[in-house]
Formats: C-alpha cells, structure tokens, sequence
C-alpha cells in the first residue's frame, strides 16, 4: 500500500540487537513498549494460569488434599489479582500503546517518557506482588480484600500489605497511562481525523482511558484506607472499633464495577476493527456503537451496589442497582447485534482472527445474559458467591475479552512483527481454546446451581459436584494446552511465517499505511483524511468525502494536567466521603469540637488562599514577560504554602500532645488521613514550585517558553479547592 | 419447581436426601418465588441466545466470502432498525423489572417483629440461640410450615447463611444485623453452607437444618435445656475428667459442668448431631477420636489446637462426647 517499503521481522530484530540489551529498557517508542507491555502479561498469564490449574487440580475430586486451605486461598487471590491487573488490563493498554498512536497518525503517544514509566511501574508492581510469596506469604483474603477479614486482625501476614503496595504502584503507572492515552488522542490525531471519525478501537480506548481515570483513584483511596488500619492501627473498617466493614465494599465497587468495563471496552474496540474488516463491510451503526459505549462509562458509576445484593442493604437500594444494573445492560447488548449486522450481507473470510471474534460474540451474549440474571436482584440472593459467578464473568472476561484479545492478536501480529501468524496452527488453537473454555466454565453454571459456593478450597462429595468438577479441570488443562499452542504459533511464526507486506488483510485504517513493523517514526506521509477509513478512501476516491477540519485539539500539557486534577479530585471525594460518613453523628471520644481550634486554622486557611492569588500574580507576570515579578510572586506563594504547612504541622503536635492519635477513634482516622493527604499535596505542590523557582533563578524561563508555572499553578490552585472543601466540612461548622 | 431429583447419597450426614439442584427445589414460597423467577429469566435468556445464535449461523452459512470476490454493499448502518433492537431490549428489562419487584416482596417481606432464632457466624462454624435459652451449633432445627424470622449476626468477620432450598442467603456482618424469613413446608433436613469467603475454612463451614413437625420441634428444643447426661461409665467419666484438665473448658460450655464459654460449639447434646467440625466429618466415635487426635489434620486452620491426647485420654474423651446426648 502507498509504496512504502515491506520490511520483515528479519530486517526489525537485527536492528533491535545491534541496539543493545539496554535500549529495550531505555526505549520511551511507543511500539516496543507496546511489544513490553505484551510479553509481560503473557508471561503473568501464564503465571495465572499455572494458578489455575493448580486450582482446578485441587477441585477434581472432592475432599481433595493436593493443597490445603492456606495455599489454596493464596493461588485464587493471586489468580484473581494478577489476571485482572497484571495481564487484562495492562494487555489491552499494550495493544492501545502499540496501535493508538499508528490509528491516529501520531508519531507516538503524547510523553513518550511518561508512557516508559508507566510500564515499568507495571511490571515492578507485579514482581511487588509477587515478592510477598518470599515475605511470609502472599495474600489470601481474595482479590476483592473484604473487610475485616483482610485486617491485620484477620490476617496477620504481610501479604495484603503488599497487595496494597503492588495495587498503588501499579494503580499510578494505569492512571498515568490513562492520561497520556486521552492527550494523545485529544492532541495528536492526523489532520483531519475529526473525534467522530476515529476508528472504533480508539474510540473505545479513550473512553476506556476516561474510565481508569476516575475508578482507580476510588480503589487507590480504599487501599489507602486500609493500609492505614493495617499499619497504624486506625479503624476505617475494623466493626469493633464502630468502622463498618460494609464501606469498604462500597468503596471497592465503585472502582470495581467500572473496572469490568475497563477490561472490555478496549475489546469491545478490537471487534470493531476484526469484524468489518474480515466482512469487508463498515461497522454497521458507528454512531451507535459510540455512543453506547459513553452510555457504558456513564452508567458504570451507577450500578456497584449489584455486588452487594446479598449484604441487606434494604429494598430501595436493591432496587435502584437492580434497574440500572438492567440499564446498563442496554448499551451493552445491543452493540452484539452491530457486531452481527457487520457481518449480514458481508464477504466474510474466516480467519482465525474472525474465528475468534465469532466465538466472541457468542461467549460474550452468554456471559452478559447471565449478567442479566444477575440484575434481577432475587436471583443474586441465590446464585451470588456460588459457582455460577465463577462461570459468569470468566463468560465474559475470558470467553469475551481473551478472545477478543486472541482475534486482535491474530489480526495485528503481521503489523507487529511483519509476519503473519500460522492459520494452521492457529485454527487448530481456536478449536482446543472454544473446547477448553466452554469444557472449563459451562458446568460451572450447574454447579452453581447445584449449590457450590466459589473461594471454597474443597467440597462434600454432593450428587454431580465430583463429576461436574472433574470435566471443569479437564477443560482447564485443555485450555492450558491452547495456550501452549498460541506460544509456540508465535515462536514459529516469527521465524517462519509468511512475509505480511504493509497490509495483508487489505484493512483500512491507518496502521496498515505503514510497513510493518512500522519504522521508529511511524509514517513517511500520512494519507488525507476524508473518512472513517482512510485507506478504502484511497483505494476509492471516487466515492470519498471532502477532507474536513480537524475539530478539537487542546494543548497537551494542560490537558493532562487537568485530566490528572480530575483524577486526583476523585481521590480525594473519597476521603472526603469517609469523613463525612463517620462523623455526622456524634461518637464517643474526642470529635472536630473538642480537639480543634478553628480560629488558628482559619489564619493558616487564609495564608493557602493567599497564595492562589500570589501564584496567579506571578502567573500573569509571566505572560507580561517580566520576570523579577514573576520570581517574587512566585517565592511569596512558596513562603505562603510554608506558613500552611507549619501551621497544619503546629495543630497535629497539639492534637498529639493531647494523645490524639489516627488510632483513636474514628474522628481521628478520618481526620488526620483526610488532611494528612490534603498536606502531602501541598507537601508536593511546594516542591514543584520550589523547582521551578530554582528554574527560574538559574535562568531557564528568560524566554518566557517553559509551561511549568501555569501547569503547576493549575495544581496549587486545586490544592486550595481541595482545602476549601475540607475546611468548609471538618472546621466551618466550629465557626459559626 | 421440583425440577431438582432426590436421591440418597453417600457423602452426605447420615439421613439427609440431598437434591441435585437446590435452587430449583424449593420448599417454601420464599424459595419458589426464586426458583420460578429465575426459571422465567433463563428462558428470557435462552431465546435472545437462540435469536443471536440463529443470525450468527445464518451469516456463516450464507455471507461465507469467495475468493476473489467483489467488494459487498457498503452499508454503514440502520437506524430504524437499530431504535427498534435498543426499543425491544429496553421492553424486555421492563418486563423482567416488574417481575423483579414481585419475586423481591414475596420472598424477602419486610422484617415485621422480633427475631424467632439468632445465627451468629464464627469463623467456621454456626451458632444457633433459640429463645427459650437453647443454643446449638451448626444444626438448626425448625418447625415445618412456619414462618420464623431469622436474626443474623457475625462474631469476627463476613459469613453469608443460604440454605438455597429454604430461600434467599444474606450475609452476616461484624457490626450489624440481617435479618431473613426461614421457612420449610415438608419435614426434612436441608444442606445449607457458608457463601461469603470467611479465611482459610470456608469450605467447611456447611449449614444444616432439620425442620420437624411442631410436636417433635417442641420436644427437641425442650430437650436443649436439659443438662448433659451424668456420664454413665468410668471410661466416659475419666473422658470428662481430660475434658477439664485439657482447657476444653475454655472454649467449650456443657450443661451441668463448669464449662460455659461460647466461643466455640455447644457440647451439652454433641452426640446428637450429624456431623462434625461444621460438616467435615459424619459424627460417630470413630471420627470424634480422629478429630480429637488432630483437629489441624482434619480441618487445618480451625481455631482448635491439637492437644496431643494419649490413647488413653483419647479413649476418654471419645467416650464421654459420645455420651452427650
């Protein structure tokens, strides 16, 4: 296509080796840290899926004593824990990472070096986790850590500490991903390449990257929250302290809901792409398939409480998440018929590729129907925490998103690699993978219903349960067999396989206007834009549209900085949530009355609020290019910010003496965490102003070029909103 | 429903006729407003499966791409058709929402007075209070054809009781209490189990319940009351002598011994029951001996220590539980 040359993987590895060892580690290109980002969650996949195994050996037979408890508890933690953050998430991130930029027309992403850095915090926030097996053993109270049970009462080794610490640091590399994901699309699409025209996967990932964005700090806030009760002895969720192990479930929802959605939008996206290509027919209903998936994010926030049926959490609740746990249903259903009138009067090849998306609209219909089921709240009250749950979201995580991940995989390994991955061998796994799957995870809706409940380490030897398990570790193995075939398609395929040339399957968007592998920048030209699909535009200019102007591009920097303030606003809504939900009725011991002197406050408050004023001073300073103004407003909003800590830090050393501690009591913990967090921002604020002053002195803004004042400046002044809102809710009410 | 078969099976406690498919086997209206809902659902699901399985297989058979052929019709969508597909799938959710409501107020009505019997569920076992005083463990006894409301407590972490042929389950939670409505229309024993993940035995931590006629309920519970026999042999009385030495007492109360704490199961009628270690062994001397021998061999993790028995104490001890009837 286009006349670029065919590269082949031959041509690519040499060029990698003679790089050095080193630049895979150094690279910041957003292709080999896409090409990172998959190895490493195939290599957690397997890593999850020997757990599994090891699992399903255990649950062949009843009353088995392959493991005990202790290990079996360990192995579905870690399943859990590393399939859902160390292998779904991050491989649809690396897919986005590799093809996002190439959809666009993007030279890369928006910071190529922000993106490295999220990758490695991926990975060494898996061997984090993964460490804890070293440090006492891992954790065991379950990927969803319930409250108490994951207390240090409860469970005393330090395996969900490091749980905590390997969530938060792979929980800020996905929220910088995230971000850099919806600069990137938001800035660098190709001229003319409108919001409304960029291809589907993109689409998807950007309201997938919106989505991380706001649910991670939710889960990053509960851990927080947790950890605080595990190590400094505070009771956000310990009962017998008045803590109530419910929040934690509340809050863990509100970012565990959103997450299912965040491991399948990016697949929904890939079967947008696989499905009209191998049909040779445009998506059918763009628009509909696009706004339902805003639908999707909107709605997502709405429904947590439907993992929660079971709790009693009262008629009305029940019954507001059950009907919006069946509205939400809607958007997501109806994009299957989409997938299918795609293919109704297309050509359709039945590559493997295609092969994989068909089982996956057919897996996924199953998986989402016995989500239904799980909407209507009176059957919840019997099949949740029973085996019918295991086979539901494996229906949709498995037989949904890993195959949608496997269609993708198939359809876009010859851009990765230059070759095309062996259909023979490649057939032959779907087969065993269609086996394998349904084998494992069919019968487990029986067992389900035949009373089984999940997490259980072993079971009574009850009519059909051996059985039924038994045909379930079969199928598991199977599958495993699957996988094993996929790894050694891919090693024989990179040897062997068939040269791809620029666009093997004739595809139409703007990866395949490239070689493959694309070079370092990506493209030598970047085809007009006139449509949804740039290169059926090429291949027919007769029936193209007039390219249109691009719509909406922001400036990056600002963007992201605003991107992240949402973020961290989300953050702090939580703590902020906490506080207010633990102290509005009175409690026993000392409270916001008797312990805080709201008065000295309010002149500290004043002095941060000051400081937003001193910060925009320099700001328009700046703008003037004038710059001894600039430097000294700019050291006025540093000395202000410093008086706010001190004074923050003079208050704690009264409560302190007092004996007032985060253990306390419940006012306690939330106080001193809410505006603890709220000072390590200023805490962070202040450094990065202290750096830009001392950027300033040694001379780096004399042309007025760096954007660090205004991106930090919007920073300081959220810092102040933030504050604003705590002291309107801990210390207003002392005033009047 | 009755969909599920009855059969006698092995595994089970001695008496029990297990179903294969509890939730489709209900035995109150509670549960059979759950079972026919879901029946309802399913076939909802079936169909819409049925409809998208047809037009995939259509597509396959009849879109099937020659090789060389022409590009097809580029259609990119229609909108009439995409309204009325959001429009019937919106009317199904309705329908099955309204449906929602009814089966939620007949099986799961409000909780109206004081609670019958008090669950309280320890890691991993189930405490049962009655209101006359009786207090039993893992085994609970109902009279059939009434109406009892159930007050659910947790004494450490999140249990969830379900007994899926009697109704709904509802979690137990440190800190506050459920409640439930727990009813059996034919007399009969009922297997139940723990279904929120409570540490390392949540496995072994299976419900009971043995609804009665009124008149054998009555007897039973009034049968609670009583202390535990004197024991009747030296053998059995040298057992309660280790069963004192051995800090048993500390965890373990038996009427009409100084043993009186609850922080683990009741003893007073141990020999009546039909298992033990809260479903993981059938309960007959054979058990109880392996069970005292080591209990972290039968159940690892269970808050019981091994106490590192003689044979001799061991014969005791055996003994003497047997004799608590």
């Amino acid at each position: 296509m286009n006349g670029t040359t065919v590269s082949t993987a031959d041509e690519y590895m040499p060029m990698a080796k003679e790089a050095g060892a080193i630049s895979c580690v150094a690279t910041v290109d957003h292709k080999r840290i896409g090409i990172l980002y998959l190895v490493t969650t195939f290599f957690f996949f397997l890593v999850g899926g020997v757990e599994a195994l090891v699992m399903r050996l255990q649950l062949a037979v009843p009353r088995n004593h392959l493991v005990g408890p202790g290990v079996f508890n360990q192995l579905f933690t870690m399943h859990g824990t590393t399939m859902i953050f160390l292998v779904v998430m991050p491989a649809l991130i690396g897919f986005a990472n590799y093809f996002v930029p190439l959809m666009i027309g993007a030279r890369d992403m928006a910071f190529p070096r922000l993106n490295a850095m999220s990758y490695w915090l991926l990975l060494f926030g898996g061997l984090l986790l993964h460490f804890s097996v070293l440090a006492g053993g891992a954790p065991a109270a379950g990927w969803f850590s319930y409250t108490p049970l994951s207390e240090s009462a409860y469970s005393s080794t330090q395996g969900p500490d490091y749980w905590i610490l390997a969530l938060l640091v792979m929980g800020v590399g996905t929220v910088a991903g995230a971000i850099n994901m919806i600069v990137t699309i938001l800035t660098l699409r190709a001229p003319g390449m409108t919001m409304r025209l960029v291809p589907l996967f993109v689409w998807m990932v950007f309201i997938n990257s919106i989505l991380i964005v706001l649910a991670m700090p939710a889960l990053n806030a509960s851990i927080v929250m947790l950890l605080i009760d595990r190590q400094l002895e505070a009771h956000f969720f310990t009962a017998l302290q008045g803590g109530a192990p419910i929040l934690w479930q509340h809050f863990f929802w509100t970012f565990g809901h959103p997450e299912v959605y965040i491991m399948v939008l990016p697949a929904f996206g890939m079967i947008s792409e696989v499905v009209p290509v191998f049909s040779r027919k445009p998506i059918f209903g763009y628009g509909f398939v696009a706004g339902s998936t805003v639908a999707i994010a909107l709605l997502s926030f709405g429904v947590w409480a439907h993992h929660m049926f079971a709790v009693g959490l009262g008629r009305a609740s029940d019954l507001f998440f059950a009907a919006s746990s069946m509205a939400i249903a809607v958007p997501t259903g109806i994009k299957i018929f989409n997938w299918v009138f795609t293919m109704w009067g297309g050509s359709i090849r039945f590559t493997t590729s295609l092969m994989f998306a068909v089982a996956f609209i057919l897996q996924f219909v199953v998986g989402g129907l016995s989500g239904i089921t799980f909407a209507v709240a009176p059957i919840d009250w019997q099949m949740t925490d029973t085996y019918y749950v295991v086979a539901h979201f494996h229906y949709v995580l498995f037989g949904g998103t890993l195959f949608a991940m496997m269609a993708g995989l198939y359809y876009w390994f010859p851009k990765m690699s230059g070759r095309i991955l062996s259909e023979k061998i490649g057939k032959a796994q779907f087969w065993l993978m269609v086996i394998g799957f349904n084998g494992t995870f069919m019968v487990q809706h029986f067992l389900g219903i035949m009373g089984m409940p999940r997490r259980a380490f072993t079971y009574p030897d009850l009519p059909g349960w051996g059985a039924l398990n038994m045909i379930s570790t079969v199928g598991a193995f199977i599958l495993g067999f699957s996988v094993l075939l996929l790894g050694c398609n891919i090693v024989w395929s990179l040897r062997r396989g068939t040269q791809a040339g620029d666009n093997p399957w004739n595809a139409w968007t703007l990866e395949w206007a490239t070689s493959s592998p694309p070079p370092e920048e990506n493209f030598e030209r970047v085809p007009e834009i006139h449509g949804r699909r740039p290169l059926w535009d090429l291949a027919h200019p007769e029936t193209a549209r007039a390219p249109v102007k691009t719509d909406f591009c922001p400036e990056k920097n600002k963007t992201s900085m605003i991107v992240f303030i949402v973020s961290e606003g989300f953050f702090f809504l939580m703590l902020i949530f906490a506080y207010i939900y633990y102290n509005y009725t009175q409690k026993p011991g000392p409270d916001a009355a008797s312990s805080l002197d709201a008065r000295k406050t309010l002149l500290f408050t004043c002095s941060l609020l000051a400081s937003s004023f001193t910060i925009w001073r320099s700001e328009t300073a700046f703008k003037r290019r004038r710059h001894k103004p600039m430097v000294l407003w700019l050291i006025a909003t540093i000395v202000l910010g410093a008086i706010f800590i001190i004074g923050q830090g003079s208050e704690y050393w009264g409560l302190l003496q007092r004996g007032i501690t985060i253990r306390t009591n419940l006012f306690a913990t939330t106080f001193f965490t809410l505006t603890g967090f709220h000072g390590l921002h200023v805490c962070i604020g202040l450094m990065l102003l202290t750096i830009v002053l001392v950027l300033m002195l040694l001379g780096d803004f004399k042309n007025f070029r760096p954007r660090a004042l205004q991106i930090i400046g919007l920073y300081w002044h959220f810092v102040d909103a933030v504050w604003i809102v705590v002291f309107s809710i801990i210390y207003l009410k002392l005033l009047l | 429903m009755g969909l599920g078969m009855e059969m006698r099976f092995e595994g089970c406690p001695a008496g029990v006729f297990a179903v294969v498919a509890p939730v489709f086997s209900p035995v109150s209206p509670q549960a059979e407003a759950l079972s026919h809902i879901f029946v309802i659902t399913l076939l909802v699901c079936a169909a819409i499966f049925g409809i998208v399985t047809l037009l995939v297989a259509l597509c396959i058979l009849r879109f099937r791409g020659k090789p060389n052929a022409p590009e097809p019709l580029q259609i990119t969508g229609n909108e009439r058709l995409e309204i009325s597909w959001t429009v019937a799938s919106i009317l199904v959710l309705v329908g099955l929402f309204v449906l929602t409501v009814h089966a939620m107020n007949v099986s799961d009505p409000a909780a109206d007075r004081p609670a019958d019997l008090t669950v309280i569920g320890h890691q991993w076992w189930w405490e049962v209070r009655y209101p006359n005083g009786a207090v039993a463990a893992n085994e609970i006894h109902i009279p059939i054809q009434s109406n009892l409301l159930i007050r659910a407590e947790a004494a450490d972490v999140i249990h969830d009781f379900w007994v899926p042929q009697l109704g709904r389950k509802i979690d137990v939670i440190p800190g506050t209490t459920n409640s439930l409505w727990l009813r059996a229309d034919a007399p009969g024993e009922y297997l139940g189990t723990c279904a929120e993940y409570c540490g390392d035995e949540h496995a072994w931590m299976r419900i009971l319940v043995i609804a009665q006629s009124p008149a054998d309920f009555d007897a039973w519970q009034a049968r609670q009351l009583q202390a535990a026999a004197t024991p009747p042999s030296t053998l059995a009385a040298e057992g309660l002598k280790v069963f004192r030495a051995k800090t048993c007492v500390n965890c373990h109360t038996i009427k009409g011994t100084d043993a009186e704490t609850s922080v683990a199961p009741n003893l007073t009628h141990f020999a009546e029951r039909t298992t033990i270690g809260t479903g993981v062994l059938t309960n007959d001397a054979e058990s109880v001996r392996l069970w005292l021998a080591d209990p972290q061999k039968i159940k690892p993790g269970c808050h019981m220590p091994n106490f590192e028995l003689t044979t001799n104490e061991l014969n005791a001890l055996t003994a003497y539980l047997e004799t608590t009837k």
